[in-house]
């Protein structure tokens, strides 16, 4: 398989692995083609993502590119995450294998949706940090 | 890094044994089988003795045996080759669902081209379905094409059976035995097949040479146009050394077929008993006798095959999985779909294949490295999280 050592790097030792408790966000997303699934979850402090983790069922590109994912937008603003986008990621990871493009899709799909999530909650006029997310009863696949 | 390759389903090394063979092959013996003088009729010569080992080995005769480029082109002749030459009976082939993509693409072709094809299916353990083989039967049938035992999980097809039916319909019989040679013992005449393909480099032989066996009396339509090598019927200088590579891999492969199965389905076996027995939530895909004796597939729930071969290769080990991510297409395996399995388990497998140059230790140290790997990535599934919060609501 030809990914690059970024790619390897993350596979073996993925950063932000986990779930947050009472997190102000998450999101799951499946992959249509291959059937994988994400999960990202974030916490917001003042508009800004001061913590996220993940979980991936997939691929060695899907565990990479969650895990790079979740490191670009740690620090970032929710509006600055919504504008990293799948090629962002893929060439922050030295490029993916064409076929493999999809599973960096996945990885922003599930930030995307977990900031949903996030801003749901707040038009809802609910504290995010309280009141749980509710699990999808279908996974959304992308 | 001491490095262990469980790939054998994918390709074998070349043994010394194999290689001493044909290293005269290349400078000195270096004419062309199909000239008249000296040098040429001593590379006739060595390529007839290898005919001679190949139709040994199936107990053939050596007038039935034709080399190719690669089993593929052995599928694709007796396939097409037949369909073509038989369209006068009718236009209907039968094969199963389980082939190679050697068989499926080539049927799926023929299909465009006009002809009829039945897949015929197979039970959860990955066997034909006999009855419906007998039903699938028709009058414009020409040809059966099963083969011998399945790449991806190893079983082993009722292949006497099958050529017992084909003869009682009078229907000619193929059976791509790419993966069987040498795990299986063939006596074609016995057991009413018609053509059989090989692939050298599965057995030892190098990479790039194929053989089939034609019965006598059946004349498949010859696919590759030209001289009048192979009788006429393949086309193309003959590969010599490689040709000499594999008459002398099948001479070894097939001299003691129960004492080989035996050795190798004892490492076989421990991967089985200790994968299963050591890591939960896994499955053995295929069937657990009427197997071949270095196939190993096994599937672990709530992770993803691509993801294991990688975790498996940082570690120095081989493997392969029938994984929609490693597929290049994004399908999952056709074969463990067509057995009944789930997506979410054709996801989760690992073939682990063997030959007789695998050990007990590599054996203990590939599922040692396997517990980790395994372990590692359900620690990173959320599939795992929710079916481990599931289980815990149950208790409570
Ligand atoms: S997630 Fe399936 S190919 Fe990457």
């Amino acid at each position: 398989m030809n990914y690059t050592e970024q790619v390897m790097d993350h596979f073996m030792n993925p950063r932000n692995v986990g779930e947050i408790e009472n997190a102000s966000g998450v999101g799951t997303v499946g992959n249509a083609k291959c059937g994988d699934i994400m999960k990202i979850y974030i916490k917001v402090k003042d508009n800004i993502i001061e913590d996220v983790k993940f979980k991936t069922f997939g691929c060695g590109a899907a565990i990479a590119t969650s895990s790079k994912a979740t490191e670009m937008v740690k620090g970032m603003t929710i509006d600055e995450a919504l504008t990293v986008t799948n090629k962002m990621v893929a060439e922050a990871l030295g490029g993916l294998p064409p076929v493999k493009i999809h599973c960096s899709v996945l990885a922003e799909e599930a930030l995307r949706a977990a900031i949903q999530d996030y801003k749901d909650k707040l038009a809802r006029g609910e504290n995010p940090d309280e009141v749980p997310s509710v699990e999808p009863e279908e996974i959304q696949y992308v | 890094m001491e490095r262990i390759y469980m790939d054998n389903a994918a390709t074998t090394r070349v043994t010394e044994p194999v290689m001493a063979a044909m290293q005269p092959y290349f400078c000195e013996v270096f004419g062309n089988p199909m000239s008249i003088h000296g040098f040429g009729r001593e590379a006739r010569k060595a390529v007839e003795n290898a005919r001679r080992q190949v139709a040994d080995a199936l107990k053939a005769d050596p007038s039935e045996i034709y080399f190719t480029g690669c089993g593929t082109e052995s599928d694709n002749w007796a396939v097409r080759g037949t369909a073509y030459a038989q369209i006068r009976k009718g236009k209907h082939l039968i094969t199963s669902a389980i082939e190679h993509h050697a068989i499926i693409h080539t049927c799926a072709q023929l299909e465009k081209e006009g002809f009829e094809v039945t897949y015929l299916p197979v039970d959860e353990f990955g066997v034909v379905d006999l009855v419906a083989l007998e039903k699938a039967i028709r009058p414009d049938t020409t040809l059966i094409s099963i083969m011998s035992a399945n790449n991806e999980v190893g079983t082993i097809q009722p292949i006497e059976e099958i050529g017992r039916i084909a003869k009682a319909h009078n229907v000619l019989f193929h059976t791509d035995a790419v993966q069987a040679i040498g795990s299986v013992e063939f006596d074609v005449k016995k057991m009413n097949i018609d053509m059989l393909s090989m692939s050298g480099h599965k057995f030892h032989a190098p990479k790039g040479v194929g053989a089939l066996y034609i019965r006598k009396g059946v004349r498949p339509q010859r696919l590759i146009h030209g001289g009048e090598q192979e009788r006429g019927q393949r086309a193309g200088t003959e590969n010599v050394a490689s040709i000499i590579g594999l008459g002398k891999a099948i001479e070894i492969a097939t001299a003691n077929i129960p004492r080989h199965n035996a050795e190798v389905s004892a490492v076989r076996d421990r991967l089985i008993d200790r994968i299963l027995r050591e890591i939960p939530y896994t499955r053995l895909n295929g069937h657990r006798t009427q197997r071949l004796p270095g196939n190993c597939n096994i599937s672990f729930e709530f992770i993803e095959g691509e993801s294991m071969l990688l975790g498996l290769d940082l570690k120095g080990i081989a493997a392969s999985t029938g994984s929609a991510c490693a597929s290049g297409s994004l399908d999952p395996s056709h074969v463990l779909l067509a057995m009944g399995l789930p997506h979410e388990i054709a996801h989760g497998s690992l073939r682990l294949s063997l030959c007789e140059e695998n050990t007990l230790e590599q054996a203990d140290k590939v599922v040692d490295a396997l517990i980790e790997v395994v372990n590692r990535l359900r620690s990173l599934s959320p599939l795992y999280d929710d079916f481990i919060a599931a289980q815990k609501a149950n208790k409570a």
